[in-house]
């Protein structure tokens, strides 16, 4: 077991248990004191990762059986054979990707460890690339997992507006799952998808690894965010890609306005 | 010093030390500058000469040697601030940088580690490089201009050590490793005055690695060493580096103890106080401690170490380097048994009562007793028994002194019913700790070098890592670090390799320097002329000794095994003691004392209060390995001397004296009265003992052996170390090592 100290930050780190009441009693106490900037830069400082560490539950634990399905073992094996078989660890990115599907879009540390047997190296260097890779959920995530773009272009145009609307419509905090396992939210940093920010990009673990998707959802209000995740709710499948209702992929709205002409002509 | 003396130890294998330095020259090795042979730039500048074309070659850092290759092509020419220097092909910028004399300043870099080139401090700049370059990850190339003292490079290790100090927390005062931190030093040297970084500070959970390292994980700079030294040199991987960015950590994942024989070095290695000794915790201040370069006698290796004392206590042990044994680790058992040095200690004479109780005398007293059982008991049942702790002077003063009372039974425990004491060869390393490196087959015959003597275990890892060389084992399962061929558990399959039927003679066959190593716990067995013949055999069927490679060795258990049989104390055990009416036991506790006769009055010479103390009839007390002057053999034959590094407990005297005193009582003087006396009575039996740090190769070969009649038993060969943490009377007293055996034992 980890000592006290390590629980304690660990719910810190996932912002679970400390109730909002507390804290925002504990921000009055600092308020006061000259430190007040540094402390309230600590409390907002943000880890793009989870805890470093893993803590035992019943649900994720190393003592649990885990292999990959008969279907999965296949592409397991399809992995291996893109490597050099003194190089089988190049695989274990693709393995942890698999087995994240597999396992409803979280490795636990059994995963990891199965994964360590097949490509012959100590656990701890599949630890190593799980916890080094934000993509990695090694605590339970909802069945969509709903990751919003928090870097500098999306900032600009409104993501933390997308992540409140979320968290609000939700009744979250980040990296919590919805009582009813359907949802949660993270933060990621940029999808190459800055020209028609703010987005998401929302997991779909739903299927397990045969149906899984990875679909953006780009030029997102509050309102269209609310909106897309009923729908998610409801079963359905919102359009992938711009929300913008007269943009097309990433073109501007209204249709192209310059470059009309035949490219070949001009030259 | 910390620094300074790491940087001389830090010297590849091809910049060797010429010897280790005093502790005075160390010492006045702490000033740490920019350019090392300099204490400022204007000095350096002031010595500089007239002539700018020819500047005089450097020293290079820590007075080491530089080998270049034979082959004139096989050596480039690098610029370091001008000077020219020639280094051998192959060598980093930084290494150059040594060889010209300049220390560069490094936190990841460890030249008996694999370069991770992660913490920047290295950075100097190169001409024509449009950037500064970390130096020690990158080759040098012929003509290579490296510049250290530039502006470019100095503000390179300002930006870097003003990162490095971002995050690191200012407990200096509270951090055990003040005083000898990399940290602290080179910001000192290298650092800017001030930082600019306003926010908080990180803060990491501390990890659990057992009993021996504790960790303070805030303080980590995330060099990796302690990672590298885990998986490459240790063996064992549970250390990693998780996570990414700021939340960067060293740590296990999942709650694990770090479970390495060698788990202390990582102590040694961290540049921070991120690893430190959980023993020596709070304990004192690294600049109070009075270092004593002396040697390690917990098992066969000979370990160099400085033991750390401040007044009349051990504080600490840690490794000194000598390349040819342990290079630069020590094993956990030989730096963490310094506490059973103060626990259960002997300190007066004393004498059993009628009622069975100890009753402590003076020294006349006590001496005066044994003197008068001495002259009731027939010449012929007076036997000696010297201990595995036993240094040659005291072993030597207990076998004149049996002899001179008309006894020839001494003998020196562990050494089996009929030592191997002919040939110095039959028991020895002949290929030596260094000379592993060269083999390309190992077969370890009844032996677990990883309990026995983690240092050589350690060497043939570093081995197998290299060169990918073969290990081959017989004995019972047991752990190894490292890929091993399990052949059989018993001496049949040594049989079939030495008749040539088993499938392990065509790897054999076509190695180039093939090792045989049999264990020293061979020497128990009945048979053990027949297998020592038969491995003979194995070695002249497969080539193993030539006249350039002689791969035939022993390893042995205890650091008193080869001086005793080099000193011909070689009487049959279960024999002698069996018989026997006055049994002297000169710290000998693994004797076995059911086999000895009630009537037998027992007398035990020794520091700790231990097995055999239950049996003695009078005790007299004797000093421990680091309170005396003694000569040890390892077991490669090389003699290496013991320093006092704190005054004796108590009433306790040397080993030596305490029966020079109790020869003039018994009426059979010993014929010297001081160190040197008893050295060149040594000297005389064997000559060997007395050359200091030396190997004197076995001029005799086997094969003057009488044939053997024996056959080979059929039993299986068995576990010698059950518990690597405790094997003799120190490290049983110690607490540390008893935490070590409940926790860090696999059940």
């Amino acid at each position: 077991m980890l000592p006290p100290a390590a629980r304690l930050a660990a719910r810190r780190l996932l912002g679970l248990a400390t109730s909002s009441a507390s804290e925002s009693a504990a921000a009055r106490r600092l308020s006061r004191s000259p430190i007040s900037y540094a402390a309230a830069g600590c409390s907002s400082r943000l880890f793009s990762t989870a805890l470093n560490y893993h803590l035992d539950s019943p649900e994720n634990n190393p003592d649990m059986p885990w292999e990959f399905t008969e279907a999965n073992m296949k592409k397991v094996n399809e992995i291996l054979s893109h490597y050099p078989s003194n190089y089988k660890q190049s695989g274990i990115i693709p393995m942890l990707d698999l087995a994240q599907q597999q396992h409803g879009g979280w490795v636990p540390v059994a995963a990891m460890n199965a994964i360590a047997k097949i490509v012959e190296v100590a656990p701890i260097r599949v630890y190593e690339v799980a916890t080094f890779y934000t993509m990695f959920n090694r605590t339970k995530v909802g069945k969509y997992h709903l990751l919003v773009c928090g870097t500098t272009p999306c900032m600009i145009r409104g993501s933390r507006e997308i992540e409140e609307a979320l968290l609000e419509h939700l009744g979250v905090k980040r990296n919590e799952v919805t009582s009813d396992g359907l949802f949660s939210v993270g933060e990621m940093e940029c999808m190459g998808c800055c020209v028609n920010a703010p987005m998401i990009a929302v997991a779909d673990y739903s299927k397990g690894s045969e149906g899984y998707t990875y679909n953006y959802y780009e030029d997102l209000t509050p309102k269209r965010v609310v909106e897309i995740v009923e729908m998610l709710k409801r079963g359905e499948t919102p359009p992938r890609g711009t929300q913008h209702p007269e943009r097309k992929n990433c073109g501007p709205a209204g249709g192209n306005t310059t470059l009309h002409a035949d490219m070949r002509r001009q030259w | 010093m910390a620094f300074f003396a790491r940087a001389i130890r830090h010297s590849s294998p091809y910049l060797r030390s010429r010897a280790p330095p005093p502790p005075a020259v160390a010492a006045s090795c702490r000033w740490i500058s920019p350019t090392a042979a300099a204490g400022s730039p204007e000095a350096g500048a002031a010595v500089a000469p007239a002539d700018p074309e020819t500047p005089p070659p450097r020293e290079p850092v820590g007075g080491a040697r530089v080998e270049l290759p034979s082959n004139p092509e096989d050596a480039l020419e690098v610029f370091v601030d001008g000077h020219a220097v020639r280094i051998p092909k192959g060598f980093t910028v930084l290494q150059a940088c040594e060889v010209a004399g300049v220390d560069i300043p490094r936190f990841c870099y460890h030249s008996r580690l694999s370069i991770a080139g992660n913490c920047r401090m290295c950075l100097v700049e190169v001409e024509k490089s449009p950037k500064p370059v970390a130096s020690c990850a990158m080759p040098a190339l012929p003509g290579m201009k490296i510049k250290t003292n530039t502006p470019v490079a100095k503000k390179a290790r300002e930006g870097v050590m003003e990162f490095l100090l971002m995050n690191h927390p200012l407990d200096c005062p509270i951090c055990d490793q003040g005083g000898e931190c990399d940290l602290q030093d080179q910001s000192m040297a290298f650092g800017a005055d001030r930082g600019r970084f306003t926010e908080m500070k990180r803060s990491v959970v501390d990890k659990n690695l057992g009993p021996l390292v504790k960790t303070v994980m805030t303080r980590c700079i995330q060099c990796t060493r302690c990672v590298r030294f885990a998986s490459e040199v240790a063996g064992v991987q549970d250390l990693g580096m998780l996570g990414r960015g700021s939340g960067e950590e060293i740590g296990t994942y999942v709650e694990k103890l770090m479970t390495s024989e060698l788990s202390g070095n990582v102590i040694d290695i961290c540049p921070v106080g991120a690893l430190t000794s959980k023993p020596f915790a709070f304990k004192a201040r690294n600049w109070e401690l009075k270092g004593t370069e002396t040697i390690d006698v917990t098992d066969a290796v000979g370990s160099n170490i400085r033991v750390d004392s401040r007044g009349p206590e051990v504080m600490r042990i840690v490794p000194r380097l000598n390349e040819d044994i342990n290079e630069e680790w020590i094993s956990d058992k030989t730096r963490f048994c310094y506490d059973g040095l103060k626990r259960q200690r002997l300190n007066d004479p004393m004498i059993r009562g009628t009622d069975g109780r100890f009753k402590a005398v003076t020294w006349r007293d006590a001496l005066a007793v044994v003197a008068e059982v001495l002259q009731q008991v027939k010449p012929e049942e007076i036997t000696g028994v010297a201990g595995k702790l036993s240094d040659a002077e005291s072993m030597m003063a207990l076998k004149d002194f049996v002899n001179k009372m008309g006894s020839d039974k001494v003998l020196c425990e562990g050494n089996g019913p009929s030592p191997p004491a002919d040939l110095r060869s039959n028991y020895l390393m002949n290929t030596s700790i260094a000379g592993l490196e060269k083999a390309d087959v190992f077969l370890l015959v009844g032996t677990q070098p990883r309990v026995e003597a983690a240092m050589v275990n350690a060497r043939i890892r570093k081995t197998v890592r290299a060169t990918q060389a073969k290990v081959a084992y017989i004995g019972p399962p047991t752990d190894f670090n490292y890929d091993h061929e399990h052949l059989g558990t018993g001496p049949q399959t040594l049989v079939e390799i030495a008749e040539g039927r088993h499938p392990f003679c065509s790897t054999l066959q076509s190695a180039k320097n093939p090792v045989i190593i049999a264990g020293a716990g061979l020497f128990d067995r009945e048979d053990q002329d027949a297998l020592f013949s038969t491995i003979e055999t194995v070695a002249k069927k497969f080539n193993v000794v030539r006249p350039d490679w002689n791969g035939l060795n022993v390893l042995l258990l205890h650091a008193a095994q080869a001086a005793a049989l080099d000193l011909g104390l070689v009487a049959n055990p279960t024999e002698s003691i069996k018989s026997t009416k006055f049994l002297y036991l000169m710290g000998a506790d693994d004797v076995d004392l059911d086999k000895v006769p009630d009537d037998a009055f027992v007398v035990y010479q020794g520091h700790h209060g231990d097995k055999a103390v239950y049996r003695a009839n009078v005790i007299l007390p004797s000093s421990a390995f680091s309170e005396k002057e003694g000569t040890y053999e390892n077991t490669e034959g090389c003699t290496q001397w013991t320093i006092p590094a704190v005054p004796t407990v108590g009433d306790a005297r040397d080993d030596w004296k305490i029966l020079r005193a109790l020869s003039e009582v018994a009426g059979a003087q010993l014929p010297y009265d001081s160190l040197s006396g008893v050295r060149d009575r040594i000297s005389m039996v064997a000559p060997n003992l007395v050359h200091v740090d030396e190997r004197e190769p076995c001029t005799i070969s086997s094969e003057v052996k009488p044939p053997v009649k024996q056959q080979v038993s059929s039993t299986p060969f068995k576990t010698v170390v059950e518990n690597f943490y405790m094997t003799d009377a120190i490290t049983r007293a110690s607490k540390i090592m008893a935490q070590c055996s409940a926790t860090l034992l696999k059940k």
